[in-house]
């Protein structure tokens, strides 16, 4: 299953003052798969923050297929979108990895035989099957990515966002990392500093900088437009050259 | 990390101890180290049938008594203490070696000997054959109250990662020469330590978010665990029921 995501003129200040969202509108397809640049503190995290309801806007609206994110809303909407957060450690608070997957359907109110399927079924999408007993605290930085993820897929949800998911991966992890995300069907919205990732997984990307969408299309088309990149502080890797036509 | 490793004071093994759910084993415990604690300080024989039912217990459990013995230098502060009783005491004395000793205070250090050496030999089992979290789990099963449940379990897990960020900030300030000798130079360690907590706050709050996301309601699910079976809490009660019946014929016999 997958889910269309519609944000409106979202419009988000914290507590403090700072405001962090200035009117944004994106409206993601069913399926699609759609990488979201930007500067630190753009305000990505803010609005991933926003899909599910953990932050609610000062104005405008988000809607997760036909329902919007409202109060009354959230047990459904905190199904539909799974959010994986920057550091896995604080996504896997459980005493080991089988309950850690297991917390969000029990939340919903699975249990028993249900519940185990959906956790092996979780772990297996990961590859992380033989993670079930392990107590959190001692995996790798690629075997905690993974367990996280499956934190959330136990959910089935329409909606994946990711924040950052491989910013403290070695190479094989980043590598695996892309091998689990690109058979996924559900939505996914992919927050992410490393353009090489966005560029392999994500078709189309948007351009974030101090709360709005400066730019929206092709992934490729963004990343060719060097004053584009300078403008909003970001950088292909060195030494790294795109074509016109997909190197694969 | 030997001191943030929540596992440290778990022995691996395979035996019939190791295998009893967590919460047989607590009550156990509990009712062992009562026992002890009830029973009057002259029944000296009450102490040795103690020794010879812990004793067991070690045995059974598979672990080696240097290892209980090595782990029982965690009373030593209480034992040390309990040396002084003989000589700060009043009342009737006695000479032993030249040096008159208060007999009540004797009675008393060997009550503070006998039953710290016993109850913790009795935690040392207990610690040894079950791991942290099963302990947590099997005081849930025990109706201990949610709050303290769930207190316990984020505290477990998150201990090791304060304890490691704890020693990244000492390797970043003695890399930039920091090498505290006196109170005036304390200043740093204050800021540290206020710096880890506000990172430990932080990171709660985005625990809790992760928590929100995944439809946390404020209960924290409880998970189909094997519980104790009648033939275990048998075992409890013949083991409860030897030291009730020692403590019982001590009292008495007083």
């Amino acid at each position: 299953m997958s889910a269309r995501v519609v944000v409106t003129g979202l419009e988000f200040a914290y507590p403090d003052g700072r405001v962090a969202l200035r009117g944004v509108d994106l409206t993601i397809e069913a399926g699609e798969r759609v990488a979201v640049l930007g500067p630190n503190g753009a305000g990505k995290t803010t609005l991933a923050l926003h899909l599910n309801g953990i932050h609610e806007p000062s104005s405008g609206a988000v809607t997760i297929g036909e329902m919007p994110v409202k109060h009354e809303n959230l047990a459904e909407i905190r199904r539909r979108v799974g959010l994986v957060f920057q550091d896995s450690n604080d996504q896997l608070f459980m005493p080991n990895v089988g309950e850690d997957v297991a917390f969000g359907p029990a939340n919903l109110g699975i249990s028993g035989v249900e519940l185990e399927q959906r956790v092996t079924r979780a772990l297996q999408a990961v590859g992380g099957g033989d993670l079930i007993s392990r107590p959190s605290h001692h995996l790798s930085g690629g075997e905690r990515r993974r367990a996280a993820l499956a934190t959330v897929l136990a959910m089935e949800p329409d909606v994946l966002v990711f924040d950052e998911p491989s910013s403290d991966l070695d190479g094989a992890g980043r590598r695996e990392l892309v091998a689990t995300l690109a058979p996924l069907e559900m939505t996914q919205l992919i927050i992410t500093h490393d353009l090489p990732l966005a560029l392999e997984l994500c078709p189309r990307s948007v351009i974030m900088r101090q709360g709005q969408v400066v730019a929206d299309g092709a992934t490729r088309e963004l990343l060719m437009d060097a004053d584009l990149l300078a403008e909003n502080r970001l950088e292909l890797p060195f030494g790294f050259r795109l074509g016109t036509s997909p190197e694969r | 990390m030997g001191a943030g490793h929540s596992h440290a004071l778990y022995v691996h093994e395979h035996s019939p101890i190791h295998r009893l759910a967590p919460e047989a084993k607590i009550v156990a415990a509990l009712g062992i180290v009562a026992s002890i604690a009830v029973t009057p300080r002259q029944a000296v024989w009450g102490f040795g049938l103690y020794a010879i039912l812990v004793a067991g217990l070690v045995t059974l459990s598979r672990l080696s008594p240097g290892f209980v013995a090595l782990r029982l230098v965690a009373i030593a502060p209480f034992v040390f203490f309990a040396l002084f009783i003989p000589f700060i005491a009043g009342g009737e004395t006695t000479e032993v070696g030249g040096v008159s000793l208060s007999v009540d205070g004797l009675w008393g250090m060997w009550n503070v000997l006998a039953k710290a050496t016993l109850g913790a030999s009795v935690s040392i089992v207990l610690t040894a054959t079950t791991e942290i979290p099963d302990i947590i789990r099997g005081m849930g099963v025990l109706r201990v109250p949610a709050l303290f449940i769930s207190i316990a379990t984020f505290m477990v897990r998150y201990l090791e990662l304060i304890v490691d960020e704890l020693g990244r900030m000492r390797v970043a300030m003695s890399s930039r020469g920091y090498d505290p000798r006196w109170m005036s130079q304390a200043r740093p360690v204050a800021s540290a330590a206020g710096a880890l907590f506000v990172r430990s706050y932080e990171r709660g709050e985005r625990i809790h978010a992760a928590m929100l996301s995944r439809g946390f309601n404020g209960a924290m699910p409880t998970f189909n665990h094997q519980r104790a079976d009648a033939r275990e809490w048998a075992a409890v009660f013949v083991v409860i029921a030897c030291a009730a019946l020692i403590s019982a014929l001590a009292l008495l016999a007083a």
